[in-house]
């Protein structure tokens, strides 16, 4: 009676059951009448000698547990124990050697893993602070690698077409000086010069043609021009021209980079209001004050915006530069021979360094923006 | 046509006539002094004319009103007199100087239709911006920040950033930055045209107790009838196509210290009919 005047929308159905676990134990239960695997020739059930029915119990426990808790958050937590038990048991099946590609049990059973998961993401993802910006992402990742590692490693999928994440990892590991050596030569010497020289450069000319009319006229037609050259087709000739060094590899990067940082610059210069102009004007501030105090600031989501784009097409230019000659080190250089000797998990462990340094690059060039332009409508009050 | 007040009269017809009473009389006494004031912009079409042989006298310590229709030339008369827009021909002088003089020499603040806050800035790190370029110490820009706040009432809102406040409190800062510069000409274009009726009263009123406080001379765009009345010594009535002045009207009637009760006097309707009258036939002569 108190329920219905507390919430009088509440039905007695939906109180009495959570549907949504309902549907979610069903097809779980329908799994537990398909076979798990193969093993040594036999077709093994859930309770067919393995530690299934172990796992099976913790994960009911979970939950069981997760169902009664009282607050709904908590329960959250306590269902994605629930979840990692549940992808925890191919990987052990695996280990024991069994042979996963014909157990539509085991499948079935993680689909309805997956599906509290997304339960679960659904809870913590409301919740406010770290839980939602840097647990829910965390969760998303790992789920994709377990996903990644059981689908390849299950389905038995060639290591040459896709190798799992485990064994990058180890490739990883067990080439680190040689990787260390390659992100060296590459991202400290090429990209961060080569990033530094045509961004700045860039900006620099962006500064001048805002003060002189007839450059930015000329200047922009050229930068749709640069924009439109592959990078296969000038870095053979970056290479001719300036050796099989850094130099090369800077100079294909500049050419990349100077054009989306001269329009980024430009446009965020004429980004002022006239009022704000005005309102310079009539303090006599000459041209120097007003780019410093007003204009600039301005354009600071622009600078941001160029900067960021042209963080991952340095990277890209000076891999792919790489392929072109180089000294015997590096990411692009590693790449082009790995392949060719099929030494892929090299080649998925140097993708992996990229991925890694790219988003890193780009997401400390947000980080300073969020730092910096806190003040811009898109950013405030996050 | 009847005028309520013949020294009215006078007044308006010595100001249309060109000033050259009050220009012979005690020359430190004008502050601004526009002659036959005529400005054109070239457009596609054909050219617009803002300002036609505008003559206009504003002595030291006045709050002069420019009110009118839009497109009467009431805000572009104010950028003329603060060398944001330079007249086609005519003559005009700014305590003795050349608009631009009188600009370099940072001899006006100017309140902007919006408040035109840099977002990036703190509240007082906006009003201390026309000091930083000026080159004044920072302590000393700090000192002066503070005493503008809290002359507009918004001390303890130092910190905040101007998109944390209301639109009043935001003009209210603009206002203390272009009291900072410390200037004797303060050039105000319709500040309060975007805010609700209720702070329009409420600013109207600590606009004339500051004007009273600090002896600047004001020189203020309105479309607002009553507003013009309540805070003006002289009201000047423009009419658009091409942009002149109509009438010159003084409010010696109204004393000089403003509450808000004066506006159910009848001096002050006598005042806000004639500036009605004004603006009719403004609009008369347009139809």
């Amino acid at each position: 009676m108190s329920d219905l005047v507390t919430n009088p929308y509440r039905t007695s159905l939906r109180s009495a059951a959570d549907w949504g676990l309902v549907a979610i134990a069903l097809p779980a239960l329908a799994a537990l009448a398909l076979p798990l695997g193969v093993q040594n020739g036999a077709v093994l059930g859930w309770f067919g000698g393995s530690m299934a029915p172990l796992f099976l119990i913790g994960v009911v426990l979970a939950v069981v547990a997760g169902a009664s808790a009282p607050k709904r958050v908590w329960g959250a937590w306590a269902e994605l124990a629930g979840v990692a038990l549940a992808w925890l048991l191919p990987l052990h099946l695996l280990n024991e050697g069994l042979d996963l590609s014909a157990g539509w049990g085991l499948w079935l059973f993680l689909v309805a893993a997956t599906l509290l998961l997304w339960r679960v993401m659904g809870v913590l993802a409301g919740m406010p602070g770290w839980t939602r910006s840097v647990v829910v992402p965390g969760l998303f990742g790992l789920g994709l690698l377990v996903g990644w590692e059981v689908l390849v490693r299950g389905f038995q999928v060639p290591a040459i077409l896709l190798p799992p994440p485990s064994r990058i990892a180890a490739a990883l590991a067990a080439n680190a000086p040689v990787l260390w050596d390659d992100f060296r030569q590459t991202v400290l010497t090429s990209v961060l010069r080569g990033y530094v020289m045509g961004c700045g450069a860039g900006f620099m000319v962006a500064i001048l043609a805002d003060r002189v009319p007839f450059l930015a006229r000329g200047l922009l037609p050229l930068g749709n021009l640069a924009s439109a050259i592959p990078v296969v087709g000038i870095a053979p000739i970056m290479v001719m021209w300036f050796g099989f060094d850094w130099q090369s590899k800077a100079a294909v990067i500049v050419v990349m980079t100077f054009f989306p940082m001269l329009i980024n610059t430009l446009a965020g210069l004429g980004n002022s209001e006239r009022i704000q102009l005005d309102l310079m004007r009539s303090y006599a501030a000459g041209y120097g004050r007003t780019l410093v105090k007003l204009r600039l600031p301005n354009a600071l989501p622009f600078l941001f915006n160029g900067l960021k784009i042209n963080s991952t097409l340095a990277l890209i230019g000076a891999i792919v530069a790489e392929f072109f000659g180089t000294p015997v080190v590096g990411m692009g250089f590693r790449i082009s021979t790995e392949v060719a000797r099929m030494n892929l998990d090299i080649v998925w462990a140097t993708i992996a360094v990229a991925a890694l340094t790219g988003s890193g690059f780009y997401g400390a060039l947000a980080v300073l923006e969020r730092v910096t332009t806190a003040w811009h409508p898109s950013m405030r009050q996050r | 046509m009847t005028f309520p007040n013949p020294l009215d009269v006078r007044e308006a017809t010595a100001s249309r006539q060109g000033s050259d009473r009050a220009a012979s009389s005690a020359k430190s006494s004008v502050v601004v002094e526009a002659r036959k004031l005529s400005l054109v912009y070239p457009t596609a079409d054909k050219p617009v004319t803002a300002l036609s042989e505008v003559d206009l006298t504003i002595a030291r310590g006045d709050f002069v009103s420019l009110i009118g229709p839009s497109g009467c030339g009431k805000t572009t008369l104010l950028r003329v007199i603060a060398d944001l827009e330079r007249p086609t021909s005519g003559h005009i002088v700014i305590e003795g100087m050349t608009p631009e003089q009188a600009r370099l020499k940072r001899l006006y603040g100017y309140v902007f239709q919006a408040p035109a806050l840099y977002p990036w800035r703190t509240v007082e790190r906006n009003v201390m911006l026309p000091l930083e370029i000026m080159g004044i110490a920072r302590a000393e820009r700090q000192a002066r920040a503070r005493e503008q706040l809290e002359r507009v009432g918004l001390s303890g809102f130092e910190r905040k950033f101007p998109w944390q406040l209301s639109g009043g409190m935001q003009q209210r800062v603009s206002i203390a930055r272009a009291l900072a510069l410390q200037p004797d000409l303060l050039l105000m274009d319709e500040p309060f045209g975007a805010l609700d009726e209720i702070t329009r009263d409420h600013l109207n009123l600590h606009l004339t107790q500051l004007w009273r406080a600090t002896g600047k001379t004001c020189v203020f765009v309105t479309h607002s009838i009553a507003e013009a009345v309540f805070l003006s010594t002289r009201i000047v009535v423009m009419s658009p196509r091409p942009g002149r002045i109509l009438d010159v009207i003084d409010c010696d009637s109204l004393p000089r210290e403003r509450k808000l009760e004066i506006r159910e006097s009848p001096e002050f309707a006598a005042i806000a009919h004639r500036v009605r009258e004004g603006l009719k036939e403004g609009h008369s002569y347009d139809d």
